[in-house]
């Protein structure tokens, strides 16, 4: 009930004052699905920087991490976000997994226990988003209880959502099985690897800020 | 070698009635104590979003602490209302707020127990480590 009188008193004040500045946008969705590299593409389009390093290991990103003030023009269009880069949600976390990369079983310990605390820490950053781009892997199954979970959370805190369909350049990738999966979402399939598709999800961006 | 890994699998039904006055922390307690003991819980409607993430957030405090936990999988099974009319899905939902959504199924498991859970909208499939 708070969460409801808290988001729909930010609306409000938004529509009033026009403080359509400086808007939160968090990057969420499971492991390696991509939402740094998407984040880095922004921010290295827009302010020259990236925001996290990227590896085909697991959990890279393990604390929550931002950029703020990114200015993105789009049609002669402007908007401020705070881009939030949050670490990938999942049910479960075993060491052992990292060592099939090659990581020693010191560092892979170390690196599951950062893990486990930066899911906890991307669940409690929930809550500060005024919007959310969900980032899910196109050629894996979209079914996945943690993707259901994280879209229901949203979708219960009225959190506006935009469902980005990573990897598209991958001869797996499916977006219409992302599309049927959540059908009340706009999805937007791109490849944040090499560019394709960035003006269509800025384009989206746009409209999801919109809602907020 | 595989009926040594299934040896002591227990299947832990847990009905609506059982939890549907308990408070979230009561909830995802008697849940993740039930997983603890290597039990896979089939549970009689499903957990709302905030219970949802509260059990992953409450699962990833326990790995580490608790020796061989690695966490759970969890699945929900529903029914598919997309190709239902309009009136049906209305029903559902006048339902679903009236009594909670205890049309549902819902599944979870150590995930050193349960390595998948595979589902599609008739049937649910528990796939053993």
């Amino acid at each position: 009930m708070f969460r409801i009188l808290k988001s729909f008193s930010k609306r409000m004040l938004r529509s009033l004052f026009g403080q359509y500045d400086n808007i939160k946008i968090g990057f969420y969705g499971p492991p390696n699905a991509g939402k740094t590299s998407i984040a880095n593409t922004i921010c290295k389009d827009w302010t020259g920087q990236e925001i996290g390093k990227v590896s085909k290991i697991p959990h890279e990103t393990r604390n929550v991490q931002f950029k703020e003030k990114v200015e993105i023009k789009h049609k002669g269009k402007a908007l401020t976000f705070k881009i939030i880069d949050t670490p990938g949600i999942a049910t479960k976390i075993d060491y052992e997994d990292f060592l099939k990369f090659g990581l020693k079983r010191k560092d892979a310990k170390k690196r599951a226990k950062e893990a486990t605390q930066g899911i906890i820490e991307s669940i409690k950053w929930l809550d500060d988003m005024d919007a959310v781009v969900v980032v899910l892997d196109s050629a894996e199954n979209p079914y996945s209880q943690v993707n259901i979970t994280i879209i229901g959370n949203l979708a219960a805190r009225k959190i506006p959502v935009l469902v980005v369909a990573n990897k598209i350049d991958l001869r797996k990738a499916d977006i219409k099985k992302i599309e049927s999966a959540f059908p009340e979402y706009d999805v937007v399939g791109i490849s944040a690897k090499d560019g394709t598709n960035m003006e269509e999800f800025y384009e989206s961006l746009f409209k999801l800020a919109k809602k907020v | 070698m595989k009926n040594k890994k299934l040896k002591g699998l227990t299947l832990h039904v847990l009905p609506f009635s059982e939890v549907k006055d308990l408070t979230i922390t009561e909830r995802v307690k008697r849940i993740l104590s039930l997983v603890l003991g290597n039990k896979i819980v089939i549970m009689h409607g499903r957990l709302r979003a905030e219970e949802e993430s509260r059990l992953v957030q409450d699962t990833m405090a326990m790995i580490g602490h608790i020796k061989t936990f690695k966490g759970i999988e969890l699945a929900v099974i529903e029914p598919d209302l997309r190709k239902e009319t309009m009136f049906t899905k209305m029903k559902y939902n006048i339902a679903k707020s009236l009594v909670g959504d205890n049309s549902a199924l819902t599944v979870i498991g150590p995930a050193t127990v349960v390595k998948e859970i595979k589902r599609d909208p008739k049937k649910i499939e528990v796939l053993l480590g």
